[in-house]
């Protein structure tokens, strides 16, 4: 089988301590929790950081704390698994628990947590791939290469986005506290992410993701729709989150809404002009179809991932206008 | 069907079941010796080229190396079939695609390897790559072999039974149809990995998971020059083979090699990545069908064409390009027939037996064809079927003979199942069933190389105790080849399976079994199992006859026990028969042996095809195709297979449900794709095969027609369940939303571009535009049986008495 390089290994006690380590090791080091995508990643050399950082021993990442209300603190520690069942996440905040239950197989959600897939690398099928493999194309400029194999004559790498959970976080308006020795930050959970395959997260090699803030919540309406082949395991091809706050006044008009997707660039990204047709509205057929054509227009497909390029992007208008259909039913329901 | 056996029939478990439950079994990369070396192999990162250096220098440097292996060192190909010895253990002047085996080095453990194996350093002259069919007609120089028929092409074949364009000439309606069937893989959970050993009186031993140790042990034998008799080769316990190790692979011969450069035992485990490249999976088929049929739904007459894309090496390839012409004629009655193909050779990881050898592609093609022909007549495609279907102990168009058949009660037990009646054209748009039906050998009748000796043998062993070893050259591969040895030898000597030991797959214990593949292992190692132990019985019996001075005919074996049929009360245990037994007689040891009998098609390309026994399958899927998105799900797939007699059906119906999971796979989503020269995803994340979520409901019909070739009627199970998934998907998108898929996978793309194309007005369908044109050359003319033929080929076609009452 595969083999993992060597390596030296971490076990600090305090997140402290980890931001130590990252400002000493960073850029040749790794935080590592579940190891789902890293260590696959590490055996077929598309990492080779020397150190890795292991955030077992904080507990204080391995929690989820405040109510609905006022809004929620997720530890980045905290399982995928742990997600999908946690009681107040599956009845107030369903998406969240949706998108982690769509994420791999039950074994893998076991082990992954929710820092680790939202950080989790672009992928693409010309760079996950192992070391001989990617030799017999001559590399990619993700790794060890100068060429963008989807876009040849690109500058940039188009590696794709493949988190189920960022766009949940970016439609909810969710913010990400990031570690460093410097201190931490709050931001948006969409200004975490950069639209680039290589640098796609803004998040500073020495800072760490430490917690997942989730807005506060009251008669707000969310969904995730995920695309892939199978019914399990499979990355997504396209993420759909849709998250809308009905009026206090009158439910069947949307105060606010945002849309984000995933998988269909290098980055998750929301789609600005639905927040726009969403204000003030009421979800009938005619935004619906605004709205799914507002994101259709926005997706860019590259044949780097599966099945056929053209379809996917198809897809943005079904899945968008079918996530919608179900949250108007459950409007007027 | 009424017997009195006790075992046979009955839903026991399998011999080995706990042992695997439990971690217990080992399997070939769980073997540790001590001192034992970690071999890695360097594989070629060019699609085709030349090798113009290998540098060691840097590897040799490294702290742990202690052998490597270049392909100079071992000069003498190989490969599977006699008629292509194409392959190397390394490569020696050239390498032929991605993956391709270079070198190899042997280290203290497996990461010292890895890194070496990263470490040497191949410079490649690169030549032109051939990654199509098209191309490989079009190229002519370079050929990536030199014995190739003309050009890339590998092999021609061309064979003729009675004159088929008359025929269509003369029929009501002509189909015409073009269509594709993608290459897949086999993706057995296990990896491939040998281990090899020499031992100090110079012998050497090579542990392999392999399904054909009969096989590497001649090509080990072979290529390292060394006397067959002083090398041993045990195939360890499968995890899953399905066709894939089925040839002699250059990790075991390197392994074996290194084995005795080094003094130290060596393993080598494949990647998964290198699994994909070792291959020898189903191979890419175009294929141009024109079937003729009249307005009462007879059918005239076949004209079936297809071009296989081999891949680098012949592997299996000649057999494989036979069978997907051998078998359309053993499901429906086809007067005249006519098939013609051709393998191209490609810089790919090369193409060979998976499951349904060769004839699930035709099988896909003719299936949706027969699904047309009704709909072109305007009848249901079971009452088609049902007009045409082939008889039971019947000569075919192309000789091969048909002994029992049940394919009337399969189509029987699969309509009613489904509601068949309710459901075909009458559910609501998106949802549709369809049917398809197949035939598959129990075994070939001719050996792989040319031989007069028994294809297989088995030795049993009784002794004081009540024990009795089962000796016997077969290999387990998960489909429960052992527990069946087992339940034979204990239903005839009336003992327990688990009384009896079962010693398979060692070259120097057991008798010579040719190996799991071809459906082969329950008729022949069945019927040589059945012979050793009658035996075995006739020397107890002769014993205790004697003792109680009774006729032998009056005795009978049960229960661990042998009685007096006249006076039940009157019993001997089996241990002490034995000891009775060997008083009298001696040591007893008892063999079996098994040689198909001698086929009707002597033509020469006749000997692909016979089998001693045919098995056939029926088959209804429902679907539901989501008009947006293209999807299609699969709720229930019913099946229906004639396995002659079931020796254990709760295995027979794992069997059936194996196949129709790896079917689906092949329906929907198992696709060997290139881009760029290479492997597009050779791994299991990208590779995509259903995951249980994925998996449809079964309903299995286990179908009973005892064929008297087969041990207790039995026929094969393991691979024609298989046949008809795909194509009963194809019919019941169609019925689901009226287009044709005429290649798979049915991915959802393709679904709406033939939805968009029929909502255009244009040919409700997607599938291959064109077939090349191509010169297959001189057809051999075969006059069927019914037009005075006697198997052989003729030089001119004989005057023919017309079939028509015309």
């Amino acid at each position: 089988m595969l083999r993992l390089p060597s390596f030296d290994y971490f076990q600090p006690a305090t997140t402290e301590e980890v931001a130590a380590i990252l400002h000493a090791e960073a850029p040749a080091c790794a935080v590592v929790s579940g190891g789902t995508d890293l260590f696959p990643k590490m055996k077929r050399r598309q990492l080779a950081p020397r150190t890795l950082i292991s955030l077992r021993r904080l507990g204080a990442l391995h929690r989820v704390a405040g109510e609905p209300e006022e809004g929620i603190v997720i530890g980045a520690r905290v399982t995928l698994a742990e997600l999908e069942r946690n009681p107040m996440l599956c009845s107030r905040y369903p998406a969240v628990a949706a998108a982690a239950r769509a994420i791999s197989s039950p074994p893998l959600r076991n082990a992954g947590t929710i820092g680790g897939n939202l950080c989790v690398d672009t992928r693409c099928t010309y760079y996950d791939q192992t070391y001989e493999w990617r030799k017999a194309i001559d590399f990619c400029m993700k790794k060890d290469g100068h060429v963008c194999w989807v876009a040849p004559s690109s500058p940039r790498c188009w590696a794709v986005a493949s988190s189920d959970l960022a766009p949940v976080m970016i439609a909810l308006g969710a913010k990400v506290r990031l570690l460093s020795k410097q201190g931490d930050r709050l931001i948006p959970a969409a200004e975490l992410y950069r639209n680039d395959g290589i640098e796609f997260l803004s998040k500073r090699p020495d800072e760490l993701l430490t917690e997942i803030h989730l807005p506060a919540v009251s008669t707000d309406l969310m969904v995730y729709k995920k695309l892939r082949r199978r019914g399990a395991i499979d990355f997504p091809i396209l993420g759909v989150a849709i998250w809308l706050r009905p009026s206090a006044a009158e439910r069947s008009v949307i105060e606010q809404g945002r849309i984000a997707i995933t998988a269909v660039a290098s980055y998750p990204f929301e789609v600005e002009a639905a927040r726009k047709l969403f204000r003030g509205a009421r979800l009938n057929c005619e935004v619906i179809e605004q709205a799914a054509e507002a994101a259709w227009k926005r997706a860019k497909p590259l044949d780097n991932t599966d099945l056929d390029m053209s379809w996917r992007k198809e897809m943005v208008r079904v899945f968008t206008r079918r996530a919608l259909q179900e949250l108007s039913d459950n409007l007027c329901g | 069907m009424t017997t009195n056996y006790k075992i046979i029939g009955k839903p026991l478990p399998k011999v080995d079941a706990r042992a695997k439950c439990t971690g217990e079994t080992k399997f070939a990369d769980d073997l540790f010796f001590p001192r034992m070396l970690f071999a890695k192999l360097v594989r070629s990162t060019q699609p085709h080229a030349l090798i113009r250096g290998i540098d060691l220098s840097r590897a040799r440097r490294m702290e742990g190396v202690k052998a490597f292996l270049l392909g100079n060192e071992l000069p003498i190909p190989f490969g599977i079939l006699p008629v292509s010895e194409d392959e190397h253990a390394l490569c020696i002047d050239k390498v032929r695609f991605v993956g391709d085996p270079v070198a190899a080095v042997a280290a203290v453990d497996e990461e010292t390897a890895e890194e070496a194996a990263r470490l040497i350093e191949v410079s490649y002259e690169p030549l032109e790559p051939i990654l199509s069919i098209e191309k490989a007609l079009a190229t002519q120089s370079p050929q990536i072999h030199d014995y190739a028929a003309e050009g890339n092409i590998h092999k021609k074949v061309a064979l003729q039974f009675g004159d088929v364009e008359e025929a269509l000439g003369d029929s009501d309606f002509v189909l015409d149809d073009l269509f594709f069937y993608q290459g897949s893989t086999h993706l057995p959970m296990e990896q491939h990995s040998a281990a090899a050993k020499l031992e100090s009186d110079g012998k050497l031993t090579v542990w392999s998971s392999t399904q054909t140790p009969h096989y590497v042990h001649r090509a080990v034998a072979k290529v390292l020059e060394m006397p067959a008799a002083h090398v041993r080769v045990i195939a360890m316990p499968n995890g899953g083979g399905f066709g894939g190790k089925s040839d002699p692979f250059s990790h075991e011969i390197v392994a074996a090699a290194l084995a005795r450069k080094t003094g130290r035992p060596v393993k080598i485990t494949l990647t998964r990545e290198e699994v994909f490249y070792c291959h020898r999976g189903r191979h890419p088929v175009l294929m141009r069908s024109r079937l003729g049929i009249n307005k009462d739904g007879t059918i005239t007459g076949l004209d079936f064409q297809t071009i296989l894309d081999g891949g680098a090496y012949g592997s299996y390839g000649v057999a494989s390009t036979y069978y997907t012409g051998a078998l359309q004629t053993v499901s429906y009655q086809i007067p005249r027939y006519r098939f013609r193909g051709a393998r191209v050779f490609t810089n790919k990881p090369p193409c060979g037996p998976k499951r349904g050898h060769g004839t699930p592609q035709p099988r896909f093609g003719l299936e949706i064809q027969m699904d047309k022909a009704a709909e072109r007549l305007g009848i249901d495609p079971a009452e088609l079927r049902l007009k045409n279907l082939v008889q039971p102990h019947s000569l075919t168009a192309n000789w091969m003979r048909v002994g029992s058949c049940a394919l009337r009660e399969c189509i029987e037990k699969v309509l009613q199942g489904s509601g068949w009646s309710k459901k075909f054209r009458k559910l609501p748009t998106g949802a549709g069933v369809g049917l398809a039906c197949s035939a598959y050998i129990s075994g070939a009748g001719l050996p792989i190389y040319w031989n007069d000796m028994p294809q297989s043998g088995v030795q049993l062993k009784l002794d004081r105790s009540g024990g009795v070893t089962c000796f016997c050259g077969s290999t387990d591969i998960g489909q429960g080849s052992d527990s069946v040895l087992a339940y034979i030898v204990a239903e005839i000597l009336g003992i327990d399976p688990l009384d009896i030991r079962v010693v398979t797959a060692d070259t120097d214990l057991t008798p010579v079994d040719l190996g799991s593949y071809s459906s082969r292992v329950t008729l022949m190692t069945g019927n040589a199992a059945v012979q050793a132990a009658e035996r075995a019985r006739a020397i107890l019996f002769d014993a205790v006859s004697v003792k109680w001075k009774i006729p032998k005919s009056q005795l009978i074996a049960g229960g661990r026990k042998i009685f007096d049929a006249e006076d039940p009360a009157r019993e001997i245990t089996f241990a002490a028969a034995v000891q009775l037994a060997e008083a009298m007689f001696g040591t007893i040891g008892t063999v079996g042996s098994y040689k198909p009998p001698a086929s009707a098609a002597r033509y020469k390309g006749g000997g692909v095809g016979p089998s001693p026994a045919y098995s056939f399958t029926a088959c209804v899927a429902e679907v539901n195709v989501d008009v947006e998105t293209g999807i299609v799900t699969v709720p229930c797939i019913w099946i229906a297979h004639d396995l002659g007699q079931a020796i254990n059906p709760l295995l027979a119906i794992g069997q059936a449900e194996g196949s129709v999971y790896m079917g689906l796979g092949e329906a929907l989503m198992e696709e060997q794709v290139f881009r760029r020269n290479v492997h597009q995803i050779p791994s299991m994340l990208d590779y995509k095969s259903p995951t249980t979520m994925d998996m449809c409901n079964v309903v299995t019909y286990l179908v009973e027609s005892p064929d008297s070739n087969g041990p207790f009627g039995a026929k094969e199970l393991g691979q024609g369940p298989l046949l008809p998934v795909m194509p009963a998907i194809c019919n019941a998108v169609y019925d689901a939303v009226g287009v044709r898929i005429d290649e798979i996978p049915i991915t959802p793309e393709k679904v709406l571009k033939a939805l968009r194309a029929k909502n255009a007005g244009k040919p409700a369908r997607f599938g291959p535009g064109e077939f090349p044109p191509l010169d297959f050359g001189e057809v051999r003319i075969v006059p069927p049986p019914w037009e005075g033929g006697d198997g052989t080929a003729v030089k001119q076609p004989p005057a023919v008495f017309r079939m028509r009452d015309d």
